[in-house]
């Protein structure tokens, strides 16, 4: 039936192309069936028409009309990435558009349109309405002010809903540990800043330090060991300082009326007795280890007016063993604050004026020493041996001087060898100097070979004057006293026949620079002024006097102990024959006493016997009695007072002696 | 030195009068007591403290040497130390 079919349009199409092309010879065969309109023209050959057979001319040739496109190609090729070569295409698109118009229609559903009726709305929302009308009432009205009700379909809508999966609420917590909380509470005080800042200064102190000391590596070693030893040792010493302080407070209270006295107490009597005044005794001082020592030296303490020293040893020639140098205070009477034992006995000692700590001893085997109180120990930091220039002989006094020009430190003493010796400190060594020798005028002795050798006098007692520098007394054993100059090392500037015997003090005046005063065995006490050499007083106390003073306070009044336990005070302003106190001061009459110091400061006196006591007694005020002021005159103050007094003294009795020269 | 200061402390215990003897510690612990009474420790401690910081207050540079307390049957005497604090109560009439 295709090829009938064919064969008719076949027809069709060559009646065509006839007419058009004028095509005979496909016409030329089936124009007997329906070509009628085209017969009245005749066929006309174009000259490259080919020449067929009628065979081939009736050969049907079978057209097949597809729907595809001719222009779509059929020979696409495209890579394939998974065989890795380019592939036919098999199926190729066959659309051909032909034509395209797009309209201008919009669905009413649409954005656009609800955009585009939004705008149109506010313009002409009556006629939206309006026009809306009848016909399409039910979705105009749905949609110009209502919410959209969803509208269901009525065939076939279902609703299907579907429910996630909610995921479980899981709570998670998490708990630290607090941190560890402490209370604190302090106070923001004045002194809590200054603490602050004093600690803090000197840690910069430290540093500081620590800067310039970096080289010392040797000194850590050292120091670590002080830092282990501190910490062992610290509870107990950490007390040390505040049990001092209590023990002198425990003390106060149970001697609190001797405070009292000490402070306050004056002798109200005085007033009723003329010129007489007494001794008030105050504190004991005793040493258990001490007992069997007599007190062989007494000084007081420039810096700290309530420390002295005692020096303990034995006059006893027999009885020679050891010795103590102890320092008490006023403020304990029960216990020394220092101690330190010897192991000779001690005979003089003098404390620097400046220096508190520095304590210089003379000992009975002839050797001097110097104690450092700082030092913890109780071995003196300098000490004379044989090889350095020691006394043969017991060392009776020491005194200290004033530095040399190398700001030395030196001190002098003299001995029953006959030597003056002074010692100076030079770094770590004692170095002495023989000042003088004290020989005996005239008198030699017959030495090994021939040798004469001058006989040396044994000085058992020296004093330095106060102002003049190189001016010192001795006092011999034979009772003669020198009076010499540093300068000079042979030759003595004046020589007094004092006394019978030995010479035990003597002491420059305080105040006036040419009186002073001695004492001996001889049971007298005699005042000189130096460029006369008589004494200008004599005072016969009726026993062996062991030593005497004079008053810091004034230039007439001086004391002095005798082997009968008495003190006597004399004022010679007062009184010029006689004693104004003679005082017993000790319990058992066969003690001895042996020393007497005035204190600087206060009026008290100390006096040390051969038991090894030191009693403190206060001077009543008829003893330290000042001179009357005249009416309307102006108190005259100072030394100057007392010098005159003297003077006055010495006047009187210059006086007469010239006058019976 | 521990040698010197225990001396002292006995001497302390054995003067006449004392009745006790109490080392008190920066933290109101007592180290030495020598007496029945323990009390006295926090008490005066606490007394110290505000004595120290009266002085102090006054005058920074200033210190707390010691403190008496007199009262009708004894005395107690405290010496505050800067970690430490003596107290020794004494009769001071016997």
């Amino acid at each position: 039936s295709t090829s009938a079919t064919n064969e008719k349009t076949n027809m069709l199409l060559m009646s065509v192309w006839s007419c058009f092309f004028g095509q005979d010879e496909e016409d030329g065969t089936e124009m007997g069936e329906g070509d009628e309109w085209m017969q009245g023209k005749t066929l006309i050959k174009p000259l490259d028409q080919l020449d067929l057979t009628e065979a081939e001319l009736k050969e049907e040739f079978t057209r097949i009309l597809t729907a595809n496109n001719p222009h779509a190609p059929q020979n696409i090729v495209r890579y394939s990435f998974k065989e890795r070569s380019y592939k036919p295409i098999s199926s190729v698109d066959q659309l051909a558009v032909h034509f395209v118009l797009e309209g201008n229609l919009l669905h009413q559903d649409s954005d656009e349109a609800r955009r585009q009726r939004a705008k149109q709305g506010g313009e002409d929302a009556g006629d939206v309405e309006e026009g809306g009308g009848e016909e399409r009432a039910d979705s105009v009205e749905s949609k110009a002010g209502k919410k959209e009700q969803k509208i269901t379909n009525q065939f076939n809508f279902s609703e299907r809903a579907s429910q996630t999966l909610n995921n479980p609420l899981r709570e998670r917590g998490c708990q630290t540990e607090p941190p560890p909380r402490a209370n604190f509470s302090a106070t923001a005080n004045q002194w809590e800043i200054y603490d602050v800042y004093l600690e803090v200064l000197q840690k910069q102190e430290k540093n500081k330090e620590k800067a310039k000391a970096v080289p010392k590596k040797d000194d850590d070693k050292g120091k670590k060991k002080m830092m282990l030893v501190e910490t062992q040792s610290d509870d107990i010493t950490k007390v040390a300082k505040v049990a001092k302080i209590i023990e002198r407070m425990v003390n106060q209270n149970t001697f609190d009326d001797i405070a009292q006295d000490f402070k306050y107490f004056e002798d109200a009597s005085d007033e009723y007795r003329e010129q007489e005044g007494t001794l008030l005794p105050l504190w004991k001082f005793q040493y258990d280890k001490a007992k069997r020592l007599s007190v062989t030296a007494l000084c007081w303490n420039e810096s700290y007016k309530d420390l002295f020293a005692v020096g303990l040893g034995s006059y006893d020639f027999t009885k020679q063993g050891r010795g103590m140098l102890v320092f008490y205070s006023l403020k304990n009477s029960t216990f020394p604050e220092y101690i330190y034992p010897t192991t000779s006995g001690i005979l003089c000692l003098d404390i620097h004026k400046h220096l508190p700590y520095l304590v210089a001893v003379g000992f009975y085997d002839g050797c001097v020493a110097v104690y450092n109180l700082k030092e913890e120990t109780l071995q003196p930091i300098y000490k004379s041996t044989a090889k350095s220039g020691k006394h043969t002989d017991p060392v009776w006094q020491v005194k200290w001087q004033k530095d040399d020009m190398d700001n030395n430190h030196n001190f002098f003493s003299v001995s029953s060898d006959g030597r003056v010796v002074s010692w100076t400190l030079v770094k770590n060594e004692l170095v002495f100097t023989d000042i003088i020798k004290l020989s005996l005028a005239g008198a030699v002795s017959e030495g090994p070979e021939g040798v004469q050798l001058p006989i040396m006098a044994c000085g058992t007692s020296f004093d330095f004057h106060k102002q003049i520098d190189y001016l010192f007394l001795v006092g011999t054993e034979e009772g003669k006293i020198h009076k010499c100059s540093k300068a000079y090392s042979s030759q003595f500037l004046e020589t007094y026949n004092a006394h019978n015997m030995a010479v035990d003090a003597v002491k420059w005046n305080h105040f006036h620079t040419k009186v002073f005063i001695s004492c001996s065995s001889d049971w007298t006490v005699k005042i000189w002024d130096h460029t006369i050499k008589t004494p200008m007083f004599t005072f016969d106390l009726n026993a062996s006097v062991g030593d005497v003073a004079w008053s810091p306070y004034s230039s007439t009044v001086f004391a002095a102990v005798t082997t009968d336990g008495k003190v006597h005070t004399f004022d010679l302003s007062i009184n010029k024959y006689e004693a104004i106190c003679q005082q017993p001061v000790v319990a058992k009459k066969k003690t001895k006493l042996t020393h007497i110091e005035f204190n600087p400061v206060y009026p008290i006196i100390i006096v040390g016997d051969d038991r090894g006591y030191v009693t403190s007694l206060k001077l009543s005020p008829n003893l330290r009695k000042k001179p009357k002021e005249k009416k309307g005159q102006e108190l005259p103050k100072g030394p100057e007072v007392e010098i005159a007094k003297m003077e006055k003294l010495l006047s009187l009795l210059r006086e007469p002696e010239n006058s019976n020269a | 030195m521990s040698a010197e200061v225990e001396e002292t402390l006995k001497r302390i215990q054995t003067h006449k009068g004392v009745i006790g003897t109490i080392v008190v510690n920066a933290e109101g612990n007592t180290t030495l007591i020598t007496s029945t009474k323990v009390d006295y420790a926090g008490l005066l401690h606490q007394l110290t403290m505000k004595a120290r910081s009266t002085v102090r207050d006054l005058d920074p540079q200033n210190d707390l040497t010691f403190l008496r307390i007199r009262s009708k049957k004894h005395e107690i005497m405290v010496a505050p130390d800067k970690e430490y604090l003596l107290i020794v109560i004494q009769n001071p009439s016997e």
